[in-house]
């Protein structure tokens, strides 16, 4: 028990000693950052942060990741709803090998994509959108989207759907109506992975974005000024970035404790 | 061996109980005798689960002792009583074989050689297991699963009793009567108490001798299973014993009759005025509680419906307006709604707040 | 449970089908277009056969060169943080609290990193791994011993081992608790019954219930450290030098920057090519070592 706990302890000691050191670092002034190493700000700012709120070309950063990964995890979701369903329900002609297929795309180095979907997107005027970043993500999550569904709609017994027949419903009526009630939590699950792996990814993000919609990951590299690197208002930027996450994953923490509970991760 | 003495046995999740709601199990005092077969009857939430637990060290109760063969066991951890515990699932490890799962309990108690190995075969051989003692865990059936758990309790040389926890839930039904079967024949050979926790009176009614009900973390009634059938000493194992259960009638009893909805039916044994202010019931079983045709004497009654079970036909009956079930003899047939119920006084029950009553006899 | 056979299912199919096909296959086109051409600039394409591919095979020429070495780092990188991130893994996993209000709080934490967007992720190293501004390097050379990830090649690494441990180790223990998890009380209380030992309950119980999991996690890491670019560039930019160019890296610099498109689009085909094949063979060889046990 004991030795649980120091492991357990070290190692979240290991997780947040960056994490706050961004965080004091946000805090300081560049001066106070390059003159001498503290362990927390001796001269408490604020001003990293009022710059990036204030400044469009900073907060817009934000909103367009925002735009892209929510068009993102809209999207795959819509999509991968009926071909779980398909997957779950059914056998037809090339099942198996479609299904793997699909997952086979999540072993493609994002980075092989780059070149391509520069030119494909820009062939057909998508680029500089956050469109295109959604789409271009949905090429990881999709496939995902719909491993994750295709697994929970499996819980759910094929008697309800026959009832639902019997008792007339159409089959759109019925899937909008009785069956996405019951996978709930699946959705839940998947919105929560496409998000973070949308969020989190920043190649393709970068290189189909140039200005309008640019993300917040090509801003931050710009913070090289005349006076030298502006850690502080990188540091900012960057715990801007960690708090999306942490506030979803605050907020689920529960169901997704129960679902470790209940074994069926 | 081990006979089994519960004293003022209590538990509370809770750290400071306040009244019997903070209790799932409520004190008891009780003794399971050594050698016998109990089992553990009530409804989900009852507390059985409970009682097992602490009898077998799982947990540790609030209050009261555990007393195995006059040794207080309370505070002992489970591997240093002599029990075994049977668990609703099959508890099997996967990567070894059947023979190293039923070795495993020896050897990690300093066994070795020849003695495991006569053990190991002994005890596959009660448990017809033989033919698999090669087979790995992993990808066998769910009774021969339980049986390996059985077994691991079994080849302890001094486990005294064993613990079931509805073993039999993941079992395929038409193997549960083979199992059970199985699990009464080695009560016969050896001379081990077991005690088995279940919801279902059938498993509950075969197996033991003894029943111990229990409802809302209390013992209700202890007994022989014809005893609970004939006398159900709690209005609870009246409902919960038998298919379909026993009818309970508010009423009010005097002298030796009972007076319901107006109707008189006589009863067995006399007892005091009983009415005011506490719940007067009596209960009989649908079996003492005959259809005659209308107007032969017995207390009239509507006929709702028949169903034939196939063994017997039950009526579903009401007296005054209280729904009841009742019997159908072979030769009769109900035609219309009007028919009258003739009881078997000995076996009206009568019950305050839930408790039976003695009467006195005549 | 049985399925029927409805081959209508493939309309419900359908939209999955259009947008990965034509996200995965369109640009697949494209790339072995341009690795079997040559182009001077100004749209003109010529023939080139597989050329690229020779030169890329061979590793005594300028681009074969660069591709072994890069591909070198990466089975090396690797197999160096699976060795380090599953045993970890694993452990953590094992002392992960399994009820109360430390598990959510407990989750919360370990969740944190893999949120972060991965630059992100590199930045918060690239600053804490300094010397002069950061904890890590500070410390470290106060301790007397030399670490400078910029200049030195054996420092880059070891930053961006530490900090791929950093980044997704909680991944690894995150699915080894699921594992765990799944494992209802009663085999742990059997356990104890039999009187097993903490080792025995480990070998026993957790392991081969973890085993599904681990796979997984194992195939997961492998593929994701091949495939790595964003963390370590923003650290290391590939270097000093190119101690820590990896295939991804040199792949980004030869497309995006020097728009060298045949030899970027061989490459990308080589690549993966290489990631499926050494994929296939750790399936392979789990699933036997799986199946080895039955």
């Amino acid at each position: 028990m004991l030795r649980a706990r120091i492991v357990l302890g070290l190692y979240i000691v290991f997780l947040l000693l960056p994490i706050y050191w961004l965080v004091n670092m946000s805090l300081k002034t560049n001066t106070e950052i390059v003159t001498s190493l503290t362990l927390w700000p001796h001269k408490l700012t604020f001003e990293n942060y009022t710059k990036i709120f204030t400044d469009p070309s900073w907060y817009s950063g934000y909103l367009n990741s925002l735009k892209y990964v929510a068009l993102n995890t809209v999207l795959s979701i819509a999509l991968a709803l009926p071909a779980a369903y398909a997957f779950s329900r059914f056998r037809f002609v090339g099942d198996k090998h479609l299904f793997f297929w699909l997952l086979s795309n999540r072993m493609a180095p994002p980075a092989v994509f780059a070149l391509p979907f520069f030119n494909l997107y820009s062939a057909i005027g998508l680029f500089d959108t956050p469109l295109a970043v959604a789409l271009a993500h949905c090429l990881f999550n999709v496939p995902l989207a719909v491993w994750i569904l295709e697994g929970f709609m499996s819980g759910v017994p094929r008697e309800i759907d026959e009832t639902a027949y019997l008792d007339g419903y159409s089959f759109p009526h019925f899937f909008v109506k009785i069956f996405t009630p019951l996978v709930a939590s699946g959705i839940g699950v998947t919105a929560f992975f496409c998000f973070m792996f949308s969020w989190v990814e920043l190649l393709l993000a970068r290189t189909l974005t140039s200005v309008d919609a640019k993300p917040i990951a090509a801003t931050m590299t710009r913070t090289v000024s005349a006076a030298g690197m502006d850690w502080g208002l990188l540091a900012a930027a960057g715990v801007l970035t960690i708090l999306p996450g942490a506030l979803v994953i605050w907020f689920v923490r529960n169901y997704i404790a129960k679902g470790f509970a209940l074994g069926r991760v | 061996m081990a006979r089994i003495d519960l004293q003022n046995l209590g538990h509370s999740y809770t750290p400071n109980p306040k009244g019997p709601d903070d209790y799932a199990l409520k004190p008891m005092t009780h003794v399971w005798e050594q050698g016998g077969a109990y089992a553990l009857l009530g409804p989900s939430g009852c507390g059985k689960t409970t009682l097992l637990n602490i009898i077998s060290g799982l947990l540790t109760p609030s209050e009261g002792r555990v007393l195995f063969d006059g040794k207080d066991v309370t505070t002992l951890p489970t591997e240093a009583r002599n029990i075994a515990q049977v668990f609703q699932f099959p508890v099997v490890y996967d990567t070894m074989t059947v023979y190293e799962n039923l070795a495993f309990p020896l050897r990690n108690r300093g066994l070795r050689g020849a003695a495991v190995d006569a053990r190991v075969k002994e005890i596959a051989g009660l448990l017809d297991l033989t033919p698999d003692l090669n087979r790995r865990g992993r990808g066998l059936t769910a009774d021969a699963k339980q049986k390996i758990s059985l077994g691991r309790g079994l080849v302890r040389p001094d486990v005294a009793a064993i613990l079931f926890d509805e073993p039999l839930t993941v079992i395929d039904p038409h193997l549960k009567w083979e199992l059970r079967s199985k699990l009464k024949a080695l009560h016969r050979a050896l001379d081990l108490t077991m005690i088995y926790v279940t919801h279902d009176q059938t498993e509950a009614l075969t197996f033991a001798d003894k029943v111990v009900v229990m409802h809302d973390g209390r013992v209700v009634q202890i007994g022989r299973p014809d005893e609970l059938f004939a006398r159900p000493a709690h209005v609870f194992v009246g409902h919960f014993i038998g298919s379909p259960g026993m009818n309970v009638l508010p009423a009010e009893v005097a002298g030796r009759a009972a007076r319901v909805g107006g109707h008189v039916i006589p009863l067995g044994r006399g007892y005091p005025p009983l009415n005011g202010g506490e719940k007067i019931e009596i209960g009989v079983r649908p079996e003492f509680a005959t259809l005659a045709p209308a107007g032969a004497g017995g207390v009239p009654v509507r006929v709702k419906r028949v169903d034939d079970l196939g063994r017997v036909r039950i009526a579903k009956v009401e007296l005054s307006g209280l729904p009841m079930a009742a019997t159908v003899p072979e030769a009769l047939n109900v035609v219309g709604e009007d028919a009258s119920l003739m009881f078997d006084p000995a076996m009206v029950h009568v019950y305050v707040n839930g408790s039976l009553v003695e009467g006195e006899a005549a | 449970m049985d399925k029927p056979v409805n081959q209508g299912a493939w309309l419900l199919v359908l939209p999955v089908l259009l947008i990965v096909a034509f996200s995965a296959i369109v640009p697949l086109m494209t790339v072995v277009n341009y690795s079997v051409q040559d182009t001077f600039g100004n749209n003109q394409f010529f023939w080139n056969g597989i050329g690229w591919y020779q030169e890329l095979l061979d590793p005594s020429t300028d681009l074969g060169g660069r591709f072994f070495d890069a591909l070198w780092r990466n089975l090396l990188f690797s197999f160096l943080i699976l060795a380090i991130e599953v045993p970890l893994g694993i452990a953590v996993a094992l002392s992960m609290p399994r009820e109360g209000w430390r598990v959510a709080a407990t989750l919360v934490i370990l969740a944190l990193p893999l949120l972060i967007p991965w630059n992100v992720v590199g930045t918060i190293w690239q600053i804490f791994a300094r010397e002069d501004i950061g904890l890590l390097g500070w410390v470290v050379n106060h301790l007397g011993i030399p670490y400078n990830y910029t200049a030195d090649p054996l420092s880059a690494w070891v930053t961006i081992v530490v900090m791929d441990v950093w980044h997704w180790t909680s991944l690894v223990a995150l699915l080894c608790y699921a594992g765990l998890r799944s494992i209802p009380d009663a085999f742990y209380q059997a356990a104890r019954i039999d009187g097993a030992s903490r080792w025995a309950i480990f070998r026993n119980i957790q392991l081969p219930k973890m085993h599904r999991v681990l796979l997984i996690a194992v195939l997961l890491r492998f593929m994701d450290s091949f495939m790595i670019y964003t963390e370590p560039f923003v650290v290391t930019g590939g270097g000093p030098g190119n101690s820590t160019t990896f295939v991804s890296i040199d792949l980004v610099k030869l497309a995006l920057g020097q728009f060298d498109l045949g030899k970027a689009a061989a490459l990308s085909i080589v690549y993966n090519l290489v990631i499926l094949a050494v994929c296939w063979v750790f399936y392979t060889v789990m699933t036997r070592m799986d199946s080895g046990r039955n």
